[in-house]
């Protein structure tokens, strides 16, 4: 039941609920003897009777039901006795659900029952409808009848009549709308064909439409609209980006430094493998990127062989970025462009979570491989790289960045064969996006603020995807001003807020060329004979809770993120050229929140200065994080190399975890709780290459 | 006269109270007199219960209305003979089939309609706090509507899920209802201290003003008034406006109305209408009197009244059956008549009911029955038709209640129909009254008299009913006597669709007659669902 104020419980109801307690007691300890000795006697089944009638929540109790039922079944004789047996337990389930009528173990017991054979779907039918009378909303209620409606093979049009009239009754019904969207998933997964399934939504739309105007406040018509609208978006699966970018003419160099001088990128890749990543990014997470179902051809190459490492933090499949490495044998080093091509074959095999085949797309690109200039790269002495203010300088001036920028921003790949469905979901969005702008003029809403955001996002995603790079997308400073706002109004949900702020940011930011000149440096070395510079990233200073459009960045090496206030990097892993990364003065407060560097196997420098590491006592993402306590950590956990010198595992095993992998020269971690001396010996031992802790140099 | 004179003696002849009529006035107060211990005589003249609220078979309802029309005369100037009032005018039976009549015992037609109860009016609490609610049952009112000139219906979208179903509100208009109807609610449940949410200023004005502040389109300022607050006279003209609804009563009213819907869990409606006809009522409340010892004589006209030797002084009753019968105080309906030389000529104005009313205004009530619904959709229902929504001139609002054979008011498959309006005479009654019909209904070509059954329709026979039999007359609504000396007047059947200023005027003058005692007080009798529309599993 809703709505209804607790009370507390007068003298003469506590008594009489811990006289109770007393004879439940004595039930109880009757039932689980009964249970142990398997004893199944008519008294003792009486006994259980009484027990769950009064108390549902007893499972034991149910079990040794059921055992007893069955027991009960193999001694029956004929099929008039094994109704009376299975509708005395009915009876036994109505009387319990009389007195709790969300009792799990009573409603599964029910389903249990019926299971076996018995036939009074009607009766049962009857009996929802007494529940529903009861509590509308009552999930267990509409879950048994998704299970009574599949037994008696109910069509699902009568059913969503149904909800339209629970629906039509009280609009206030998360669970109508819910059995609604899944009513209707089925209904339009038959229909074959877009026009099916337009038709449906449209009129969904329009359905849940009425309900949103006239109750604004109500959430439930908001929550069923946002399901429409992920309906409405919903695509098979996209290649959107790669790195190399498409059509990229990319030059390797091999001493670490993208050249400044030079109008092509040029790649930094190490040395001593001559490995070349290779990354590409889909809309979604995908899983089944392998060799069989995405082919390379390249001179050099048979791509037969090339194994695709998902780029993710967590451990399924299922990964937006995968990765993985051309390898050039020694003897090709001339500076002839070689071309490589990739096609996403449009096989079964890359699926997104919810099964949907990736469309067939193609990206190609030549490469440029240099002699190998070992001598070259052993003689590169690395100097502190410092993240000051007078080491950069905007690019924005110069129009050779902007040359740069654009190859190396010129990124989207162009889906060759459209889905036909993007001219409905355009126009739909774009209905939507009236609509609840005409609401918001009448009303001030906090869920209707945010659904325009997200409709906004969503329009600007469509527009992404049919005009490649066009600078067309629209509406961003509309989304920032949107989620400002529900910031002030709503501070209960700040933190959603500014990850969705944070996300509408940046991908406004790297949207074209121009926006993202104005946030990109080069960084100045100033000691350097060579006086080479690098391309820097500087996303400082802009609130950033949370991280997206790493699909756009994926030729970045070089990423400022200081002085926002990211709990998370989560996405960093798939920017797989990134070696320098500042997240100084953020509010990253755990080692295994840093989890996804782990996959960049580039980094030389990282900052994590001033940051929360060790204020909290709970460390909330440790339990997403692969550890030694979860086992998924693979076979060469091999801390205890290093637990020496008072190191304990349970100390540090985070720290271990996140660095014993990365190549980092240079590590600023100065200003977060967690530091200290032992600490700092032990980041030593598991990084030997480590020359400069917070500005100490090694040895 | 023999048959009357043969009746056994009423024992004992002295009571503390008698009372004249069995109208629902009086016989609450017969049933508040007798539960404070009043010795009670009730009797009527007539041989069924509820006078002028009564429910009637076809034929039965003819006869009374014609007999309500004649006054008689006094046989002679010495007489204290009790006179019948002409209450009734204009009276037009169409007779259009002979169907209705061949059925007329299986009609229950209300003399008074249209009218309905609210859920949460007045008159339920008092149903439920005397427990008559053990001698009725109620239907809801399925459906509420605003009708036009073509006789077009549109909903009444008067709840939550009522608006968001309705598909003639735009979504501007969804949001605007329900954003008003949000704002009563606020407004009558703020907890005392909270700000107001409406200024008293805003109170005070004039309800259509406010409604014009909320930004409301004309369609729903009018759904709002006329099928909600229930407005008699055209709001929208102010200057002219008999009766200005300000803002205080509009807010009471739809916050009366909301409070309505779902009071009780198995009526789908915020109205509902007692099974048998509104008849039923007065007979239930005459039901308790008798329980409490009340005395009951139906069929016995009095003859004359007893007054004391001064000759202005009531004493008693003279029965036509010749007995005296003595009481202290004496209550009427209002469709008898003292003779004028009995009455104190200083006499000023009723106290009660009168109000702001024009002492020209009448209400014109009209009955219609036919085969088939008005609207396919609901068997019980309410239509409005607002000023000016029938013909340019129309200054009231003319109300419907069709009402089905599911609460007897007529043979399963017939349906009654209830019509009224206010008016200044009987030419402009009957024009509001035949418009709404000619809205609703499909006309005979030569319908002006009885027995003229040739049913040759008129050109536009669409889907609306046929109209079978039809009764239109005029109800005086002004008293034009007043209570004195020991004996008083029962309010008439006023023009409301509600019992809540009927039962004000009769608390009231019940407080004037004992002004010490308590006005039925809660009985101890178990309180029983009102509605019988149980759709109960098992």
């Amino acid at each position: 039941m809703h709505g209804r104020p607790r009370k507390a419980p007068t003298q003469e109801e506590q008594e009489a609920s811990s006289l109770k307690a007393v004879k439940l007691r004595e039930l109880q300890s009757q039932l689980l003897n009964f249970h142990r000795n398997k004893i199944y006697t008519k008294e003792a089944v009486d006994i259980s009777t009484k027990l769950l009638e009064s108390n549902p929540e007893h499972y034991t109790g149910w079990n040794y039901r059921k055992l007893s039922v069955q027991n009960l079944l193999e001694s029956a004789l004929d099929s008039d006795s094994v109704q009376s047996i299975l509708d005395e337990e009915l009876r036994l389930v109505e009387n319990a659900l009389k007195q709790n009528f969300k009792s799990y173990g009573a409603w599964h017991h029910r389903k249990w029952i019926l299971s076996k054979g018995h036939s009074s779907t009607d009766k049962e039918l009857r009996l929802l409808g007494k529940f529903q009378k009861l509590d509308a909303r009552n999930f267990h209620a509409w879950n048994y009848r998704r299970f009574i409606t599949a037994l008696k093979e109910i069509p699902d049009e009568k059913e969503l009549q149904y909800t339209t009239d629970m629906i039509y009754d009280n609009f206030s019904n998360y669970s109508a709308w819910h059995n609604r969207s899944v009513l209707l998933s089925h209904l339009m997964e038959a229909r074959e064909g877009h026009s099916g399934k337009e038709n449906v939504l449209g009129e969904e739309f329009e359905f849940v439409r009425s309900a949103l105007f006239t109750d604004p406040d109500d959430q439930s018509g908001w929550f069923y609209h946002l399901w429409l609208l992920y309906q409405t978006l919903k695509r098979e699966p996209l290649l959107i980006t790669s790195w190399p970018s498409t059509g990229s003419n990319i030059q390797l160099s091999v001493n670490g430094y993208l050249d400044g001088q030079s109008l092509l990128p040029v790649l930094h890749f190490q040395s001593k493998a001559r490995k070349y990543p290779i990354i590409l990014c889909f809309n979604e997470a995908v899983e089944g990127v392998c060799s069989s179902t995405v082919t390379v051809e390249c001179e050099y190459h048979a791509g037969d062989d090339l194994i695709w490492t998902p780029l993710s933090a967590n451990k399924l499949d299922f990964a937006q970025a995968w990765l993985t490495y051309l390898n050039f044998p020694d003897e090709v080093n001339s500076l002839k462009p070689y071309s490589v091509k990739i096609t996403v074959a449009h096989v079964p095999g890359i699926t997104s979570l919810s099964g949907a085949p990736c469309s067939t797309t193609h990206t190609s690109f030549t490469v440029c491989v240099p002699l190998h200039d070992l001598k070259h790269a052993e003689l590169q002495t690395m100097e502190r790289i410092s993240w000051k203010e007078e080491k950069f300088r905007a690019c924005a001036t110069q129009p050779q960045d902007a040359n740069l920028l654009h190859s190396l921003g010129n990124f989207k790949i162009t889906v060759e064969n459209k889905p036909s469905a993007s001219d409905w979901s355009m126009e739909t969005i774009f209905t939507e996006i009236a609509h609840c702008r005409e609401l918001l003029s009448a009303t001030d809403c906090k869920i209707g603020k945010l659904t325009l955001a997200r409709l906004l996002m969503a329009h600007n995603t469509l527009i992404s995807y049919s005009r490649p790079n066009d600078g067309a997308e629209i509406h961003y400073d509309e989304i920032l001003a949107l989620y400002r706002d529900l910031m002030k109004m709503d501070p209960k949900h700040l933190c959603y807020y500014e990850d969705e702020y944070s996300l509408a940011l940046l991908k406004q930011l790297t949207s074209n060329t121009e926006s993202l000149l104005k946030y990109s440096y080069e960084y100045q070395e100033s000691t350097s004979p060579s006086m080479k510079s690098s391309l820097c990233l500087r996303l400082n200073g802009l609130s950033l809770s949370r991280l997206g459009s790493m699909e756009c960045l994926l030729w970045v090496q070089m990423l400022d993120l200081s002085h926002n206030k990211l709990r998370s990097v989560e996405g960093l892993e798939a920017l797989q050229l990134l070696s320098y990364l500042n997240l100084s003065n953020n509010k990253i407060c755990s080692f295994t929140a840093l989890e996804p560097i782990r996959m960049l196997k580039a980094l030389q420098v990282l900052d994590v200065s001033y940051n929360e590491i060790g204020a909290h006592s709970v460390d909330s993402s440790r339990y997403l994080c692969s550890s030694p306590m979860n086992h998924a950590v693979g076979n060469d956990w091999n801390f205890e190399e290093f637990a020496n010198g008072g190191i304990k595992l349970n100390d540090h095993w985070d720290a271990f975890l996140v660095f014993k992998d990365l190549n980092l020269i240079q590590l600023e971690i100065m200003g977060n709780p967690v530091v200290n001396d032992q600490l700092k010996a032990f980041l030593f031992k598991i990084m030997p290459e480590l020359k400069w802790l917070d500005g100490e140099k090694c040895n | 006269m023999d048959e009357t004179a043969s009746y056994p003696p009423i024992e004992p002849s002295n009571f503390d109270l008698i009372v004249i009529g069995t109208g629902l006035p009086e016989s609450i107060l017969a049933s508040a007199a007798s539960a404070t211990g009043k010795t009670v005589l009730h009797l009527d003249p007539n041989p069924f219960y509820g006078t002028l609220y009564s429910s009637l078979p076809l034929n039965e309802l003819t006869s009374f209305l014609r007999s309500q029309s004649q006054p008689l005369t006094p046989e002679n100037d010495e007489s204290t003979q009790l006179l019948t009032l002409p209450l009734y005018s204009s009276i037009e039976i169409n007779s259009l089939s002979s169907e209705p009549i061949e059925n007329s015992r299986k009609f229950n037609l209300d003399l008074s309609g249209p009218r309905v109860l609210l859920c949460s009016d007045s008159m339920i609490d008092l149903i439920l706090k005397t427990g008559i609610n053990q001698y009725m049952e109620f239907k809801s009112v399925d459906a509420s509507f605003v009708g036009d000139a073509e006789g077009n219906l549109g909903s009444v979208p008067d709840s939550r899920s009522a608006i968001f179903k309705d598909r003639s509100l735009s979504l501007t208009e969804k949001n605007q209802l329900m954003k008003l109807f949000k704002l009563v609610q606020g407004h009558i449940g703020k907890e005392s201290g909270e700000d107001d949410l409406i200024s008293e200023e805003d109170l005070e004005s004039p309800f259509v003003e406010f409604l014009n502040k909320f930004g409301l389109s004309q369609k729903l300022k009018s759904i709002i008034l006329y099928a909600i607050v229930l407005a008699d006279h055209d709001q929208d003209n102010l200057e002219n406006c008999k009766d200005v609804i300000n803002t205080k009563s509009g807010i009471d009213h739809l916050a009366l109305y909301h409070s309505s819907i779902g009071r009780f869990p198995n009526a789908n409606g915020p109205m509902i209408y007692p099974i048998y006809g509104q008849g039923e009522l007065p007979q239930a409340f005459c039901r308790r009197a008798a329980v409490k010892g009340c005395i009951y004589v139906l069929r016995m006209p009095v003859a004359a009244l007893l007054m004391d030797k001064d000759g202005l002084t009531y004493k008693g009753v003279k029965l036509v059956s010749g007995q005296e019968l003595f009481s202290n105080q004496l209550i009427l309906a209002p469709c008898f008549m003292i003779p004028s030389r009995l009455t104190p000529a200083a006499q000023v104005a009723n106290s009660y009911d009168v109000g702001r009313r024009d002492a020209k205004e009448k209400v014109a009530r009209g009955i219609c029955i036919a085969k088939s619904s008005v609207e396919p959709e609901a068997a019980n229902c309410l239509v409005f038709f607002p000023p000016k929504s029938l013909y340019p001139e129309q200054k009231t609002t003319v109300r419907v209640l069709q009402l089905s054979g599911n609460v007897a008011a007529g043979p399963s498959g017939m349906f009654v129909t209830y019509l009224s309006a206010m008016c200044d005479n009987a030419v402009e009654g009957k024009k509001l009254l035949d418009a709404a019909i000619s809205a609703l209904f499909s006309l005979p070509i030569c319908g002006n008299s009885e027995n003229n059954g040739i049913e040759k329709l008129s050109e536009n026979t669409d889907s609306k009913p046929i109209l079978l039999w039809s009764a239109l007359y005029i109800q005086e609504l002004t008293m034009f006597q007043d209570s004195f000396n020991s004996i008083s007047f029962t309010p008439l059947p006023d023009e409301h669709l509600h019992y809540n200023n009927l039962l004000d005027a009769t608390e009231k003058l019940y407080q004037k007659i004992y002004p010490n005692e308590e006005f039925l007080t809660q009985t101890n009798l178990p309180e029983e669902p009102v509605d019988d529309d149980s759709s109960e599993l098992d």
